[in-house]
């Protein structure tokens, strides 16, 4: 039970009903832009006054609520008062009968944050909360490393805000997620090394800046946005929760916030309690927690990351911990994918349900078939697959995939050829293709 | 043969606001004994329970990370500047 500190004991005026816990020793900290204990330094989250938010949390207010991710306002760490400003999330969660097909599922549902606004990822979940704190905090300037997807929300949320930004990055990241954070008027730095050397360098500039580093100083309230993405699908299910859930996992949190949310919707009593399994997705250039829960640890051994996946590339991932005790702890489990894989799966997922996602999302469907290949998923079971980013975003790893088409005269004639070839080039890869499968 | 060593704002409550020191330690267990040497509040923080040094706690040498090192293995040298770093924040999802 946790020790509720004595200013938020008694509300009275206040407008607050959640404080900084240690995820280890459990030390509270009230309201401060802080992520590390100063007893055992271990990472701080965000814990709640779960009965206070009884009589504000329920369905009937939920569904008055915005249509937007702040109908959950009051379990995310922001005062009662606050008036959102930067509406993200409510997208949709999708049948995914076609794919389904491809992996023998009959029961599989796409969250789609790939059409998350305003930056297309799910990112704009976490800063739309750690901005609300970066301002209620008073910080002029914001900033965060990124493997693209966060850079693009803090710069596009900083800029609706009128905050300033400075944003560092890998040097060797996508030229369109460098594009659409300089587009936003943000400082850009672009650093020669990987996302974990982005990320040291991230937490020396928050402990000699005064600014609002969205995942580090900021780190435990940025973090809760990414319940809303439990929240919606349990919502968005009929109010109740999935057999299973895969994610895909860089840093790990994701995955533990998902599993956060549902633990709260239980205790208040919005869904009914029922196990659901948590399954991990990385790419195998960069698979530290999935090695982990192979191993049946959470004892996480930083890789060097090597992979097309750029925006789950950390070798040395926060939460790793935490998520492969969520993996272990349900009855999950963890798979890795090649590069090579991942390719094939945004194309695959593409071709069969209209939606275009990045290589994160790749990873995430490439694992979910996997996990379906081996049993680890059955076919009937309800089973969420989470893509998290679009794939306007790393149109770089389809060059080449497709043949630039000859430009035709504008005549029916020329058209009607035009088809006629088409149609024997597919008939010929057909029949190559039953050539080969003999 | 010196090292620079940056120690993070988490400690500072433990080691009276000291943010750096010069040490002669050879390599990182060393270094951690001249650490809690001279911050003897800060040895119960750095150690859990099971005497070892807590998982949170990161080591990096000259911008790499002293794993990638040969960890306790790695012979420190003449320059080196060792970061220390509680808790790595940072991540996607």
């Amino acid at each position: 039970m946790p020790v509720v500190p004595q200013s938020f004991a008694k509300r009275g005026t206040l407008t607050t009903a959640y404080w900084l816990r240690c995820r280890e020793c459990g030390k509270t900290y009230g309201h401060q832009p802080l992520s590390i204990c100063d007893e055992c330094f271990s990472p701080l989250e965000v814990a709640y006054d779960l009965e206070y938010a009884k009589t504000r949390f329920t369905r009937d207010t939920i569904s008055q609520g915005p249509l937007n991710m702040w109908r959950y306002q009051a379990l995310l760490p922001v005062k009662d008062s606050y008036v959102p400003q930067t509406p993200s999330g409510l997208t949709p969660l999708v049948r995914a009968p076609r794919l389904g097909t491809q992996f023998g599922a009959k029961n599989l549902y796409i969250k789609n944050d790939a059409v998350c606004m305003p930056t297309l990822s799910f990112k704009d979940r976490v800063v739309a909360v750690a901005l609300a704190n970066a301002q209620d905090f008073g910080f002029d300037t914001v900033g965060c490393s990124s493997t693209g997807n966060l850079a693009n929300a803090v710069a596009a949320h900083a800029a609706r805000l009128g905050l300033k930004t400075y944003i560092l990055v890998p040097s060797d990241l996508e030229p369109a997620k460098i594009l659409n954070t300089q587009v936003y008027g943000a400082t850009l730095v672009r650093v020669d090394g990987n996302y974990d050397h982005v990320n040291r360098l991230s937490s020396q500039i928050a402990e000699r800046y005064n600014w609002g580093f969205v995942n580090v100083n900021l780190r435990p309230y940025y973090a809760e946005g990414s319940k809303t993405v439990g929240f919606e699908i349990a919502e968005q299910l009929g109010w109740r929760l999935p057999d299973n859930v895969v994610v895909p996992m860089a840093g790990g949190s994701l995955i533990t916030k998902i599993r956060k949310a549902f633990n709260e919707l239980i205790e208040l009593g919005l869904v009914e309690d029922k196990p659901v399994k948590f399954f991990g997705a990385q790419a195998t250039g960069c698979s530290p927690i999935a090695k982990a829960v192979k191993n049946d640890t959470d004892v996480i051994e930083p890789q060097r990351p090597s992979t097309i996946a750029r925006s789950l590339a950390i070798g040395n991932p926060a939460d790793g911990i935490y998520a492969s005790r969520v993996i272990r702890g349900t009855g999950g489990w963890a798979e890795d994918v090649s590069d090579v894989e991942i390719v094939s799966a945004i194309q695959e997922l593409a071709e069969t349900e209209g939606i275009f996602t990045e290589t994160a999302g790749g990873v995430t469907t490439a694992v979910t078939a996997r996990l379906y290949a081996h049993g680890r998923i059955k076919p009937d079971e309800l089973t969420v697959t989470c893509i998290t980013g679009n794939g306007l975003k790393t149109t770089d790893c389809l060059s080449g995939a497709y043949d630039e088409s000859r430009a035709i005269r504008p005549r029916l004639a020329d058209f009607e050829t035009f088809v006629e070839e088409h149609n024997a080039a597919s008939q010929g890869l057909s029949l190559a293709g039953e050539s080969h499968g003999g | 043969m010196a090292v620079k060593v940056l120690l993070p704002n988490a400690f500072q409550k433990h080691t009276n606001n000291v943010k750096e020191i010069s040490s002669t330690a050879a390599n990182l267990p060393e270094l951690v004994t001249d650490i809690e040497g001279r911050f003897p509040a800060l040895r119960q923080h750095l150690r859990g329970d099971d005497g070892q040094i807590r998982r949170f706690i990161n080591f990096y040498v000259n911008e790499e990370d002293i794993r990638f090192l040969g960890n306790e293995k790695y012979a420190f040298q003449e320059g080196d500047e060792v970061l220390v770093i509680p808790s790595i924040a940072g991540g996607s999802c």
